[in-house]
């Protein structure tokens, strides 16, 4: 089966090892038969909807967040019908925060978010910075941890009733104080959380591989299992990392 | 109210106080008495500093600093009595560490931390300053490298007139800091022959520090540095006046090229490999000719240098061989890993990750490393340190059969297995981070075959 995954400005939005992300999705995607095709969208080039199973936007430096800000303003309509239309997102750090209702920088400079996700985002003077772990439970019942690393100046804080990504248990998450990180709705999924993510918390990139199969035909095919050995030890490892120095203030 | 502490009090507190920390084996001490000063009275560096008769040199680049200060000491160090941070100790406080050392030194030869820079110029006050790169490293540490690149820019402005400045011109960011100081020495490469085809995948100054616009390149030479344009607005490359031509590698034996300044041209053969390590030769040439250096001492004060510490070195293992080189961000691994294959592409090899601090506690760097020309020559990886598992996956999801990944958390353990798979006479590759490769340096030193770096000749 084939998944078509939209890469947005992979030239702009690269800073935490993004590439680390999509690898995973190829790989894992390839290793049960199925051909993942990544395709770049970038500033000027059109997001048509339904042409994506699975949207990645990564994460920039503010220089290169500002540049991209405004050109993903002219493709919110394609993301948002996207969305509504079954597709799926991954959004990651800077690109999560481009995907809420706006971002103020340390100057009070407003940056427009395209309100994908129902928050907003203000920098404060201190960045957050460590080893995060949380608890998600993206289908009922099941519970399952992800381990990854933070590093952001942008405090997010959620409507009430939006519903976040996971539980912090260790770190800071999505302002230091809520207790919550990232943000859901429905297929899409918006975190500070890199690392990269995906590599040693492959439970999240088969949930994404199933959502987009989804997508494209209908019903989610149950992915058959792979030998996860590293992926286990590398998440076990990072997980005692933000137990022993996660979300220490600087 | 508090009592000033006399100077000679608080250098002789201080030096007592590395001896202590080597005694107790606490490693080699290099920073501590310069902690502790830096604790007592920061001023007191100021005037450690203004105490050296031909006052100081300082470099600072996010990669090759230790290196350039290695290769500008080999040339400097004919004609002046150096204090030189040699070991690496490049923060404030290793900066006054040496200073304390310093006793009948004539000139102050500082390596320093990118983020260091603003604080040290504005104690040291330095005759001259060289300024290599800044590329993506340890953004857990530094933050944005637009962030550091703000703290140069404005270290600059306030230098003297009075000191000389050399930057690389073939980085947009450092190369405009010259732009203010007409007198400022330009180093770079003209030699389109050395060029890479395309921006690797980690480069970070691509868009015009003008304008914001993608530049365009004539030619690229290592990770964004290079000759480059901005089609909008036209900013470009300034004009270069220390210059390397005709580059010619010979495997990881050496590199050569025609270095041509000011006061003429001159062949130079480096006993180090790599284009990297022509950028770190242009930095010292142009530091030392702003010191005052002649071609002749230029030219034979870098072919004499042997690699700095732990960058490059190759150490004799019983009847094998290590070849380590230091791995400590994208840019730099992925010149390590070019030096290598170039060589020949090894069948095995031991890569290190830690995430201490001096590390990088964020490992995510190691996913924006081109490590696949690696992975086609590889039979065997052994990944080691305290992120083994991680650097497995990098390897995994770049295309590496997961039955060729050894996973050996242990350094010690890891490098035996290395030396296990590698046959007699053979030499084993070794890609350490920092801390990594301390403790492996500590492990082959502890079986006799190297001298620990605090007793090596500065």
């Amino acid at each position: 089966m084939k998944i078509v995954v939209g890469h947005l400005y992979p030239d702009y939005l690269n800073i935490y090892a993004d590439r680390g992300n999509i690898a995973v999705l190829l790989q894992r995607a390839a290793w049960r038969g199925h051909e993942l095709e990544v395709r770049s969208v970038s500033v000027g080039e059109p997001l048509h909807s339904g042409e994506h199973d699975l949207l990645y936007v990564g994460g920039g430096q503010d220089r290169e967040q500002a540049l991209v800000a405004q050109d993903l303003v002219a493709k919110a309509d394609g993301v948002r019908e996207s969305v509504a239309g079954g597709a799926a997102v991954l959004a990651v750090c800077g690109g999560y925060q481009l995907l809420g209702r706006s971002y103020r920088d340390l100057h009070g400079a407003d940056l427009p978010g395209i309100g994908l996700f129902p928050f907003d985002t203000v920098a404060g003077e201190t960045r957050m910075i460590g080893d995060v772990l949380l608890e998600c439970e993206l289908e009922p019942g099941v519970r399952r941890t992800l381990a990854g690393f933070e590093n952001h100046a942008g405090r997010t804080r959620l409507d009430p009733g939006a519903e976040p990504l996971g539980r912090v248990i260790a770190g800071f998450g999505n302002d230091g104080e809520s207790g919550f990180e990232g943000c859901r709705a429905g297929r899409a999924v918006g975190t500070y959380l890199h690392g990269p993510l995906l590599p040693r918390n492959p439970w999240l990139a088969d949930w994404l591989l199933a959502q987009a199969l989804a997508h494209r035909y209908g019903e989610a095919p149950k992915l058959q299992p792979l030998a996860d050995d590293f992926e286990t030890e590398a998440h076990a490892v990072s997980a005692r990392r933000a137990e022993t120095r996660g979300g220490r203030r600087r | 109210m508090r009592v000033p502490i006399p100077l000679a009090a608080e250098i002789a507190a201080a030096r007592a106080a590395g001896r202590l920390s080597r005694l107790a084996g606490a490693g080699g001490g290099t920073t501590v008495p310069g902690k502790l000063l830096w604790k007592l009275d920061p001023g007191a560096i100021d005037r450690l500093a203004a105490r050296l008769p031909l006052g100081s040199a300082v470099i600072s680049a996010t990669n090759g600093k230790t290196t350039t200060a290695a290769m500008a000491a080999s040339i400097l160090r004919e004609r002046f009595r150096l204090a030189h941070n040699s070991s690496g100790a490049n923060l404030v406080s290793g900066v006054a560490s040496t200073l304390l050392d310093a006793r009948a030194a004539e000139l102050g030869l500082f390596e320093v931390d990118e983020a260091a820079l603003p604080e040290v110029l504005s104690r040291v006050k330095p005759k001259a300053v060289c300024l290599g790169n800044l590329f993506r490293d340890q953004l857990d540490r530094y933050g944005e490298l637009e962030h550091v690149a703000e703290g140069w820019r404005s270290a600059v402005r306030a230098l003297p007139d009075a000191a000389a400045l050399a930057v690389n011109g073939d980085d947009p960011q450092v190369g405009e800091l010259a732009r203010q100081r007409p007198e400022a020495l330009v180093f770079g490469v003209d030699d389109p022959s050395a060029a890479r085809l395309s921006l690797q995948h980690a480069a970070d100054s691509k868009y015009c520090v003008r304008c914001g616009a993608p530049y365009e390149y004539a030619a690229v030479y290592v990770g964004h540095l290079g000759d480059y344009r901005c089609p909008a607005c036209g900013h470009s490359r300034p004009p270069l006046n220390v210059v390397a031509r005709e580059i010619a590698v010979d495997g990881l034996e050496s590199v050569s090229f025609r270095l041509v300044t000011p006061t003429g041209a001159q062949t130079v053969r480096l006993g180090v490999p790599g284009l990297y390590n022509v950028y770190n030769a242009l930095a010292a040439a142009s530091l030392a000719l702003s010191l005052g250096a002649g071609p002749e001492e230029i030219v034979s004060g870098l072919e004499s240098f042997s690699a700095a510490f732990g960058r490059f070195e190759r150490i004799t293992v019983g009847d094998r061989g290590l070849l380590m080189l230091l791995i400590k961000n994208p840019a730099g691994a992925n010149e390590a890993v070019r030096t290598i294959v170039d060589a020949g592409a090894p069948a095995v090899a031991v890569i290190a990750l830690n995430d201490a601090i001096a590390d990088g506690r964020d490992v995510s760097w190691i996913w924006d490393v081109d490590f696949e020309p690696l992975i086609g020559g590889l039979t065997r990886l052994v990944a080691t340190g305290d992120r083994a598992a991680e650097l497995a996956l990098r390897f995994k999801y770049g295309g590496l059969d997961a039955n060729a990944i050894e996973v050996v958390p242990s350094l010690e353990a890891a490098l035996d297995r290395g030396l296990e798979l590698t046959p007699p006479g053979g030499e084993l590759v070794v890609l350490p981070t920092y801390t990594a490769m301390l403790a492996l340096r500590q492990v082959v030193g502890g079986r006799g075959f190297v001298r620990p770096y605090w007793e090596r000749a500065a």
